[in-house]
């Protein structure tokens, strides 16, 4: 099959690359552009390691064909850093409080977690749950996973209420 | 003085060493996606490997055709057991003994097993081409029950029989039929049928632990890299023992070890599954060796549920004597053990059923039989330890089954019944009639403290005026109250009994101590999350008084790393733990005389103090190991190599004997069979502590999947041999929405054999989870009847349940 | 789990899309979320040579409210019937459905067009539309026509949309004020398809109920909504449990399938009276 000049902005840079349009969004990703944060682990938009931010939407990157996110605006979990390359709030509260083991659903969790809390900046523990239960962890049993979205939540919000 | 301010804890804390939650150094690269996995890893001129796959559990292959398959764009070989045969390749030795097809060769023995290597420019072409084989099979009869498979006719494993269809003798000894695999016993038997003849009480109970499988999130994979100027192979890969894995590589290819580098990149998650060795790994090698460019093999979802390491799948029965009062005379246990095609369990040589024989569990049995009975089927082979030490979690099932069975047929309290039978803490070490040595316990404590931190009487209290309003139509849902108590066996282990493929399990550390007071430590083990780069660092801040943020933790390179036989059956910690701090008393020793050659005194004049050596009875006098590392390196001290390095091998001189005491409460809606966990409380003892906040991730994880393996994950196969639960739709993984929060617990009962007293954790919740789990399913049906049903408890088989005592009215 | 090749289009408007189906018959599938194609694709159980997305064309968006009628585009996913505040006043049902499918990430991507069109029985829209006594606009070469969502679902797959149709709205009429409602569904996990599910309405002296995943199409049943508006619950219930014929998989055998279709049933039924005034 003939490839396609794919366009896309991935984590604020304009991105482009030659791909069949079957190319699946992770495979696009992880391949040609080397953007190895999202991961595959089920292949059958079960599991959500492969979850990256595509026009504010938690998406599942394995069951995206790159020819149905051509011109659109993705955000993987490398672009969720500060600026000055030091962690994000979020990775940064996965961190502190063991929210990850073997770092294999991380890329996704935090990923969907940042989405999640665009949406709802106070999320309860059952909301997060709910919220979160998109993404497979085999290795954590959530519990901390949970604690470091709330604790995000936390240091967000007194981020912004500090910045008003 | 060089330095006055700090106190002693304070020095202790800067070190970050033992017992501190340090925060894991692995999660900077984790959190912004920077973790490298075997599939990120991208070779120039890298091809792609894909398997063609049998439909079928049991067949002929008459031919296969690649013609088509090679025409697709991009393809670039296929390969077939006759392209490997001429290697000897075609068929590979499994960590239990037997051999396993790396191709079909002639046959399939279960479905998905690998046919043809599809070798191509990308993963796109290669899927294309595996669809374009043509494969021509001739179908044979199936058996995916073992106890049909010992009384069959049918043949599955034709390279097992002499030429009058005889079974020849396997690695465990001789077989009774074609289909047997081995018997392995253990304990006395006629002494523990005479037990039996005369108790008091018998107990008999007949229970199936289901297939299922470790499926941690990261499939397996591989990437193999032949040099051919240079004649050195290098060889990525999910790889739980990437040492071993050199070896059997050089085994099987006659490339020479010192050529091989063996490579475990971060590895998302094992659980058993990354530990044996798999024709991709094989097909990727040979493929690189054939074409002359790197080649990647990574396994999908399905391919990995249907083909790599399933586990459990124990048919056992037993029986349990007793007095009238509760004490136990006896245990007599059979396992007729399903291994699928091939015997490829992952089991330390000496044991093909792993240490099933602790299956007396944490109590005091004077008697005790075991035997275990292997058997083929059309099945995938494994029977790996999923997150457990080698068929302990069945084992724990086992006897923990067992006693429930033994409490009702005695109308006796099960948590009384533990009690009056534990183990006492003056009887360690203990010898059990199995013939383990259990290092140390303090059984009592932990259960007393459970009970009392659950408040067991006013669960009790409440139960039963649940069943009350239950029979009296006032509610619909009953409440199970599940009980536990384990005792692990772990670390394996001593060389003179544990060996896979002749290799002895010791394990390694090298340090090497840097002129400027950091230092680098090199491990044989290799983490799939566990976060050794922390803890290790922690071991070792605390014996040589550097602080673990100063240290480097390596694992995983075998060109770099010192032998070792890797990570599982929770061996890191009590094996490489152990050998790291002897690793680390050996610079210690070293840095002794170093400072007692600075401060001008006697070697034994000085003493070890946090982080440094001080002059005994003048403090104010030492020298900082940051001293003593530069002068290691500058000063010419007569007697002393330069440097500052150690290495240490260590044979553990037994195993470790984690235990817990865990207590679960269920409500089961009845007309549903839908179970809710409204409380888990887990008490573990794994001796010192290490990071009591990676102690905690691991027992939430490990009860989690152990919430998954009770209630509904399973492998399951109809009788054509097709798996029904090849996608994460139909295997069960819990999601953040099924799983509950838990509280945890602990006491500390050091191990008197291991150089810290630390016994390994990350299995003892799975271990002792699934019974717990279980038992909370069974102890809410007790009061209407129920003595065992068999896992996964899903919905509909809790139904059934309900269903067959009658509670639907 | 590799998909095999397509040509892609992705075209702006609804003719559009109905003359490259023409062109190409059978060879072309449109893509609406994908999150029931896309695994079919690479499991190379679904194999097309053109692959029509229909993401572009904007009458397929939306969601209007009327007084009478909300309609909802093809295109409008399940995290928009969820967070649509006017549409969970004008119809409830629909949010509490959406809730219970998949997962979040596949509600951001699944489509009420894709979930109502592909008839797999495992969806819940399907029996939810039902219920709710939705029509579905179909466009074709021939133009538009309305099938009621009563009269779409012939078996697993099968619909009464053509090959060369497009659903491209769904009419909802709003139910009148203090209608009682409940969408109850029993699964195994967050993800999985329901073991059984089931859609009730009833207020202002009608009554309508459907069910999901427990036959090869929705099950809907007059009879059963009829007994239920007369306040007969037994009636309601046995009426759904003759038309339902549920198969044995993974979820349990057919036995267990039916009691808790009952069990689900009469749950859906007390809280929709419970929400009723």
């Amino acid at each position: 099959m003939a490839k396609m000049h794919v366009k896309m902005t991935v984590n604020g840079k304009e991105v482009e690359g030659l791909a069949e349009p079957r190319t699946l969004l992770i495979h696009f990703l992880r391949e040609n552009l080397n953007i190895t944060g999202p991961h595959i682990g089920c292949e059958t938009s079960h599991c959500g390691a492969c979850t990256v931010d595509l026009d504010g939407k938690s998406v599942k990157s394995c069951t995206v064909f790159v020819a149905q996110a051509q011109g659109k605006d993705l955000t993987t979990v490398e672009g969720l850093v500060n600026e000055d390359g030091s962690l994000g709030v979020l990775q940064e509260m996965f961190r502190e409080h063991h929210g990850l083991q073997c770092g294999f659903c991380t890329p996704g969790m935090i990923t969907r977690a940042h989405r999640l809390l665009q949406e709802n900046p106070n999320p309860t523990e059952e909301e997060i749950r709910f919220g979160m239960a998109g993404n497979i962890c085999r290795c954590t049993g959530y519990q901390n996973i949970v604690k470091s979205i709330a604790a995000a939540a936390d240091t967000l919000n007194a981020q912004k209420e500090a910045a008003e | 003085m060089n330095d006055m301010t700090p106190t002693p804890e304070e020095r202790a804390a800067n070190l970050k060493g033992m017992g501190c939650a340090r925060k894991r150094v692995e999660d900077v690269r984790f959190t912004q996606g920077r973790g490298n996995y075997v599939d990120d890893i991208k070779l120039d001129g890298m091809l792609f490997g894909d398997f063609v796959r049998s439909p079928y559990a049991h067949a002929r292959v008459v031919s296969i055709n690649a013609e088509e398959a090679m025409k697709v764009p991009g393809v670039v070989a296929v390969i077939t057991a006759a392209d490997l045969e001429p290697l000897g390749l075609h068929w590979m030795p499994t960590l239990a003994g037997d051999k396993q097809m790396v191709l079909a060769d002639g046959k399939v023995l279960f479905q998905g097993q690998e046919v043809a290597f599809v070798v191509a420019e990308d993963r796109y072409a290669a899927a294309d081409a595996v669809e374009l084989v043509e494969v021509e099979y001739e179908e044979l009869p199936v058996i995916v029950d073992p106890f049909e498979a010992l009384k069959s006719d049918v043949v599955l494993r034709e390279d097992t029989v002499d030429e009058n269809g005889k079974a020849t003798d396997g690695a465990h000894g001789p077989r009774n039929h074609p289909n047997h695999i081995f018997t392995w016993e253990q304990g006395d038997e006629a002494a523990t049928d005479a037990v039996m003849a005369e108790a008091e009480v018998v107990a008999e109970e007949t229970m199936y632990y289901h297939r299922t499988h470790p499926c941690p999130l990261e499939t397996c994979g591989s990437v193999a890299s032949m040099d051919k100027v240079t004649g050195k192979l290098t060889l990525w890969g999910t790889f739980q023992a990437p040492h071993a894995i050199r070896t059997v590589v050089s085994l099987i290819s006659g490339i020479e070890e010192h050529n091989i580098r063996v490579i475990s990149p971060d590895i998302g998650g094992g659980f058993g599954n990354k530990v044996g060795a798999y024709s991709g790994y094989v097909c990727s090698v040979v493929a690189s060796i054939v074409t002359g460019r790197p080649v990647k093999w990574v396994e999908d979802r399905m391919e990995n549920l249907m083909t790599t390491a399933f586990a459990r799948d124990y048919w056992m029965s037993g029986k349990i004597s007793a007095t009238k009062e509760g004490k136990i005379t006896g245990l007599h246990c059979h396992v007729t053990a399903d291994h699928g095609g091939f015997d490829a369990c992952a089991d330390p040589t000496k044991f093909p059923a792993g240490f099933m024989n602790i299956c007396t569990g944490s109590y005091d049995i004077p008697t005790a039989y075991l035997a275990v009975d292997g058997v083929y089927t059309n099945k995938a082979p494994g029977g790996v330890s999923y997150r457990c030490s080698f068929r302990v979690t069945e084992a724990v099932y086992f006897i923990e089954r067992m006693i429930e069975v033994l409490a009702i047929k005695l109308n006796m309290d099960a948590a009384e019944l533990r009690r009056i039978n534990f183990i006492k803490k003056e009887q360690f070490p203990y010898q059990s009639a199995l013939g383990w040595e259990y290092d140390s316990g303090d059984y009592h404590t932990a259960w007393d403290k459970a009970m009392e931190a659950v408040d067991y009487q006013g669960l009790r209290a409440e139960q039963a005026q649940r069943i009350e309003d239950f029979k009296a139509g006032k509610t619909r849902s009953l409440m199970g109250i599940g009980l536990t108590f384990f005792t692990e066996i772990v670390g394996a282990g001593p060389v003179k009994n544990c060996d896979i493929l002749g290799l002895g399990m010791f394990d390694s550390c090298e340090i090497r101590i840097h002129p400027t007071g950091s230092a680098i430590a090199r491990l044989g083990t290799i983490s799939q999350g566990q976060g050794h780069a922390t803890t290790f660092a922690q071991i070792l801040a605390t014996e040589i008084g550097l602080p673990a943020d100063s240290i480097t933790i390596e694992e995983g390179d075998t060109d770099t790393a010192p032998y070792g036989l890797g990570t599982y059956g929770s061996r890191s910690t009590p094996v490489a733990g152990a050998a790291t701090a002897m690793a680390g008393r050996k610079i210690r020793a070293k840095a002794q005389m170093i400072a007692a050659y600075l401060l001008e005194v006697h070697d034994d004049d000085v003493e070890f103090d946090v982080d440094r050596f001080v002059v005994k009875g003048a403090p104010e006098r030492f020298k900082t190991m940051k001293e003593i590392a530069f002068a290691a390196y500058n000063q010419a001290i007569p007697g002393i190599e330069p440097g500052l390095e150690a290495v240490s091998y260590y044979d553990p001189p037994n195993m470790t004997y984690p235990f817990g005491a865990y207590v679960c409460v269920m409500d089961i809606d009845v007309d549903t069979g839908v179970p809710e966990i409204r409380r888990f409380y887990a008490l573990d003892d794994c001796g010192t502590r290490i990071n009591p906040m990676i102690i905690e991730g691991q027992i939430h994880g490990g009860l989690t999947e152990a919430l998954a393996v009770a209630l509904g994950q399973e492998i399951a196969y109809d009788e054509m041999g097709n798996v029904k639960t090849g996608t994460l739709m139909d295997f069960f993984l819990p999601t953040s929405w099924e799983v509950p929060n838990y509280e945890t617990d602990y006491t500390v009962t050091p191990s008197p054999h291991h150089p810290i007293g630390a016994k390994g954790v990350g299995e003892s919740p799975h271990v002792g989870g699934v019974p717990c789990f279980s038992n909370a399913v069974h102890d809410a049906f007790r009061a209407f009847g129920l003595t065992q049903t068999n896992m996964p408890h899903d919905h509909w088989r809790i139904w059934k349940t309900a269903n067959e005592l009658g509670l639907h009215g | 789990m590799i998909p095999a090749g397509f040509e892609y289009h992705r075209p702006s408007d609804i003719a559009g899309a109905v003359s490259i189906l023409q062109e190409h018959g059978d060879e072309a599938r449109v893509i609406a979320g994908g999150h029931s194609l896309i695994p079919m694709m690479k499991l190379r159980m679904a194999d097309m040579g053109h692959l029509i997305d229909l993401q572009d064309i904007d009458a397929l968006k939306g969601i209007e409210i009327g007084s009478d009628v909300v309609t909802i585009g093809a295109m409008v996913t399940q995290h928009e019937l969820i967070t649509h505040e006017g549409l969970s006043n004008a119809v409830p049902l629909i949010k509490e459905a959406a809730l219970l499918i998949a997962d979040p990430q596949v509600r951001y991507m699944g489509t009420v067009g894709g979930n109502v069109a592909n008839g797999d029985p495992g969806n819940d829209m399907p029996g939810l539309m039902q219920c709710l006594n939705a029509h579905f606009e179909l466009s074709g070469p021939d133009g538009g026509r309305t099938v009621a969502a009563r009269e779409f679902y012939e078996a697993a797959y099968f619909t009464a949309r053509d090959d060369e149709e497009i659903l491209t709205r769904i009419s909802i009429p709003v139910p009148a004020g203090g209608t009682g409602y409940a969408y109850e569904k029993q699964k195994r996990k967050i993800g999985d398809y329901a073991t059984a599910a089931a859609a009730v309405m009833i207020g202002g002296g009608t009554a309508s109920v459907a069910m999901t995943n427990l036959a090869d199409t929705p099950i809907w049943s007059e009879e059963a909504g009829a007994a239920l508006a007369a306040g007969d619950v037994d009636g309601c219930v046995s009426a759904m449990m003759g038309a339902i014929d549920p198969v044995a998989d993974n979820r349990g055998p057919i036995e267990f399938k039916k009691h808790v279709a009952a069990v689900i049933l009469r749950r859906a039924i007390a809280r929709a009276q419970s929400r009723a005034s």
